[in-house]
């Protein structure tokens, strides 16, 4: 078993809650953005990690590369404590980590041409003398399917598509190891969705990079992750290989975003599993299970109202942990 | 045979861009019929036009800088929307035909509780006093399904979650029995399991209340579960109409085609995604010919330089010559 | 006036009118240019400023006379405008508009300069509040609000107390000082919106360190408040130069400037009224042009405005 590139343990991060007064009364509630998460990510390999809003799986995406300080927990990138790094060292580790954001709108400096947004991390890393820096841009551009002329233009002169691309070349001129993407093609129309995420899935053959996709759609996750968590209010409420996971889900919570989604096939059956009441706010998480309120199991019971539920194997599935007292008899 | 409730004719609107590149065509030459307690289906991408088709419906178009065409029609009921005096144009917005859009959050009035906000339509058209209006409100709430509907009504719009802001929606729009619903893209801001919830929930008022509901979206799973009949916009135009059945079986138009692949589903093992190569064109600067030409697999000679008509028979149309000569479709390679 | 000074005059008047055209020209490609130019009095004002900048510059061309020449103690005293002289003449018969002439440099140079010290200083002052926020934001706006609350003629005055008559650049600089708090509050406001954008964040997590962060992403980005304040706030200074010159504390005589001109024609307002009048004016044009260029910039650089 190879080590895994990413080791992600018990990682939490709380935002403090706002304090009334003007600042000055007692503090409210803390938001708690990621209660408890661990991952690994083994080389080469992709990670989907789903969950719709208030789940905090962008903040793992953030944390993890240490863009937001953590509250609690740690992370081991090729075997080095993230969070113990010093400045110096946590530059050099940026070169081997990289992100991707979703909002192909606002991931571009509206002010820098294209060809200087990719030069600055090669500027800052070093990464080549500054004759050969216009070659490296070109070059760049060239692997994301961009033509060179884009180099000299603004990112509002680009279409979403194409500013993408631009976020994934800068992600790539540091040459990493691991991408984050944060829903990298949720803000895309479908046509221009799909060729996206062909060009991770390629460049991920190419340069062997790992990823963790971070997406709310699960049938994009289907077709670039090799395994799936799924997130509940900053807990994981399952892990498993992709196959697994969308053909025997083991957590009321999966099953039920599985059948939401939508499916372009008009004879398919809609036996939709509609789940009542609203995504709880992570300042006020329910207790127990915090899926139990909305949870349509019919073997739910108080043990699910006071208990919460830990991340358990399952039996029969390798690799396959669900966060359900009822994991062994899903619905 | 029953009479369309709503019938479009060419309706074309353009807007003038102050940055130099022109008249952006926004919407040219859209034709579609809605059939009273039908659901129809608006699909497309961004830049399309399905978006200002809906706008301009009921003339909510900025006049500068936008401009509906004359010999544009918008006939409902018999009577041209378009030419409508506006007095009575606005005895039918909010009364006859209704509209919910996209964001919620900014869609409702922060200043104001939701009862206020759904009883307006009610005090407005149906003229009712401030009392029965707000009962009605309640009413409403109950039938859109949130909780605890007495309390709630006197609840501002940043007190409730984006679902339920959609709900209010909903109801302020359905207040006064509307005889069509329009709805722009009433789930793309919600997060799945919410957006199940309200897809139910439109089934379910439409059934009871045998409303027409125009649904515009760019997701096609959506119109799968939702719609009876299709129309694909492209580039501002009608590229095809059908049964929702029709469409998914049997495509005719390269881009409904290539839209249905490109879809990620969750069925399909891990594999490449059929993307449609190249991008949308510019509003400023259609393509010559078949909008589609660029980006068409099956494209030839005749594409780049005649316009297709609506081509085909029957309730299912294609604006694509392969409509005519199925010859022409290249096999894949 | 001589014949050459009239023919500068026009000249400047000319060429005045020219840059305008030309800047239009310029900008017509930019959005932001034309939204610029499509308020009324936007191009009014880049006129003034631009003429008043060219006789500040070309003083020595537009005028007949030195600016602290005193032509005829005795029957030149207080005149009223003739055609010699085109603004008459002051209580120690020196020309008028040659005063205003060489005025417009001390006035301008001392709005410009210490508008540029007070931007400086409320830009970095707000940038650090903004993007490091925590005890560094709530220390630094402390320190804002105290000078915020201070009055800044007393803070002047006390200054004037401890060292005597000011020499100009020490002026500048004391003005600077007690003028960038507003700007700091406006910049802090503008770089804690920035800095939550995804390209921030895409900048840090490249590797750049917070020097760049702050000087090349966020600070570009957060320019329209700080251009906006720039602009009106040189007429804040003006107006501030003027004040303290008419309390007898700032730029010291012979040297012209508008705010001492006013004061050396405030005792004789009634019977000849032209002394303080037109350096009046000047002030008055000067600073509403300023605030139709700094209104019209404020509309032309609105992020919301961007794109339909």
């Amino acid at each position: 078993m190879t080590a895994p590139l990413v080791d992600i343990r018990d990682l939490v991060k709380h935002y403090p809650g706002e304090r009334g007064l003007l600042g000055l009364g007692r503090p409210r509630a803390p938001v708690r953005a990621v209660d408890g998460v661990s991952l690994t990510i083994a080389p080469g390999k992709t990670l989907g990690l789903v969950g719709e809003s208030g789940s905090g799986k962008s903040t793992v995406g953030q944390t993890v590369l240490r863009l937001q300080e953590p509250t609690a927990g740690r992370v081991l990138f090729e075997g080095a404590d993230v969070f113990a790094l010093g400045t110096g060292e946590m530059r050099a580790l940026r070169r081997r980590m990289q992100i991707v954001f979703q909002d192909p709108y606002s991931s571009l400096n509206p002010r820098m041409t294209v060809g200087r947004t990719l030069r600055e991390p090669l500027e800052i890393h070093r990464l080549a003398p500054p004759a050969q820096m216009d070659t490296r841009v070109t070059a760049l551009l060239d692997e994301v399917g961009l033509d060179p002329a884009f180099a000299g233009r603004y990112p509002h002169e680009l279409s979403g598509g194409q500013r993408q691309r631009v976020g994934i070349a800068r992600a790539l001129s540091v040459e990493p190891r691991f991408i984050v993407c944060d829903e990298p093609v949720s803000a895309l129309d479908v046509s221009v969705q799909a060729q996206v995420l062909n060009l991770l899935a390629d460049l991920q053959q190419k340069r062997r990079l790992t990823y963790l996709f971070i997406a709310h759609d699960l049938a994009v996750v289907r077709h670039i992750a090799d395994e799936v968590a799924v997130m509940y209010l900053g807990r994981i409420v399952e892990r498993a290989p992709a196959a697994a996971i969308y053909s025997a889900p083991r957590h009321p919570y999966t099953r039920a975003l599985l059948s939401a989604v939508p499916e372009p096939n008009p004879r398919a059956a809609r036996d939709r599993i509609v789940l009542s009441g609203d995504i709880p706010s992570p300042a006020h998480p329910p207790s127990g299970c915090p899926f139990h309120p909305r949870c349509p199991h019919p073997r739910k019971n108080d043990r699910c109202r006071t208990e919460v539920p830990a991340l358990r194997a399952v039996s029969g599935s390798p690799g396959h942990f669900a966060a359900c007292h009822f994991a062994e008899e899903p619905m | 045979m029953t009479e369309p409730l709503l019938r479009v004719r060419d309706l074309k609107t353009y807007f003038v861009t102050d940055r130099g590149s022109g008249t952006a065509q926004a919407v040219d030459g859209v034709s579609f019929d809605l059939y009273p307690g039908e659901t129809l289906g608006i699909v497309g991408e961004s830049g399309c036009g399905k978006t200002v088709t809906s706008l301009s419906i009921l003339r909510l178009i900025p006049e500068p800088p936008g401009h509906i065409l004359p010999g544009s029609l918008v006939e409902f009921e018999g009577r041209n929307l378009l030419t409508l005096a506006a007095p009575e144009l606005r005895a039918i917005r909010g009364n006859q035909i209704a509209m919910i859009f996209q964001e919620p959050m900014t869609s409702l009035n922060p200043v104001f509780t939701i009862g206020d906000q759904i009883a307006e339509a009610a005090i407005i058209h149906q003229r009712l006093s401030r009392k029965a209006a707000r009962a009605r409100a309640i009413e409403m709430l109950r039938l859109v399904g949130l909780p605890d509907p007495a309390e709630r009504v006197d609840h501002y719009p940043h007190q409730l979650s984006g679902g339920m802001r959609q709900r209010v929606m909903i109801a302020m729009a359905l207040v006064c029995h509307p005889k069509v619903l329009i709805a722009d893209e009433p789930t793309t801001a919600l997060d799945v399991t919410i957006q199940a919830q309200i897809l139910e929930l439109l089934d379910r008022l439409q059934a009871e209340l045998g409303m027409a509901v125009l649904l515009i979206t760019h997701d096609l799973g959506v119109v799968a579960g939702q719609a009876d009949r299709v129309v694909v916009m492209y580039a501002g135009q009608v590229v095809e109409t059908a049964t929702t059945t029709e469409l998914f079986d049997r495509p005719l138009h390269p881009y409904t085609e290539g839209l249905i692949a490109a879809v990620p589903r969750i069925d399909a093992p891990k594999s490449r995604l059929q993307a449609i190569p190249g991008q949308v064109p510019a509003a400023t600067a259609w393509p010559s010919g078949c909008r589609f030409h660029p980006r068409c697999p099956h494209a030839w000679a005749k594409c780049t330089i005649e316009e297709p008509p609506l081509l085909g028979e029957g309730g299912h149309t294609a604006r694509c010559w392969l409509v005519q000569e199925p010859a022409r479709r290249r096999r894949e390679p | 006036m001589t014949l050459q000074a009239w023919f500068a005059l026009l000249a400047a008047l000319a060429l005045a009118a020219w840059a305008v055209g030309a800047l239009r020209r310029r900008t017509a490609r930019h959005e932001a240019g034309r939204r610029f130019f499509r308020h009324p009095t936007a191009a009014w004002g880049i006129g003034i400023l631009a003429f008043f900048a060219i006789v500040a510059v070309a003083a020595p061309l537009v005028t007949s006379f030195d600016p602290r020449q005193q032509l005829d103690i005795v029957r030149l005293k207080n005149q009223p405008p003739s055609w010699s002289y085109i603004l008459g003449t002051d209580l120690y018969s020196r020309d008028l508009w040659t005063r205003v002439a060489y005025g417009a440099r001390i006035s301008l140079m001392v709005g410009a300069l210490g508008m540029l010290v007070a931007v400086t200083l409320g830009t970095l002052v707000g940038a650090v509040a903004g993007y490091y926020r925590r005890w560094v934001d709530a220390v630094l706006m402390r320190g804002v609000d105290v000078g915020l609350a201070l009055p800044r003629i007393f803070v002047l005055l006390i200054a004037i107390a401890l060292f005597g008559r000011l020499p100009l650049a020490l002026l500048v600089l004391v003005i600077g000082f007690t003028s960038w708090f507003g700007t700091s509050r406006l910049v802090r406001a503008e770089v804690l919106s920035v800095r939550e954008r995804d390209f921030v964040a895409a900048a840090r997590a490249v590797g750049a360190g917070a020097a760049r962060v702050i000087f090349r992403h966020v600070l570009p980005n957060a320019a329209a408040p700080i251009i906006v304040s720039a602009a009106l706030g040189i007429g804040n200074v003006l107006l501030l130069e003027a004040a303290l010159s008419f309390l007898g504390i700032g730029v010291p005589p012979p040297a012209p400037s508008w705010g001492n001109m006013i004061a050396d024609g405030a005792p004789y307002l009634a019977t000849a009224p032209w002394t303080t009048l037109f350096p009046g004016l000047a002030i008055a044009l000067v600073v509403m042009a300023l605030n139709a260029v700094g209104d019209a910039l404020r509309d032309a650089l609105d992020p919301r405005q961007e794109a339909m």
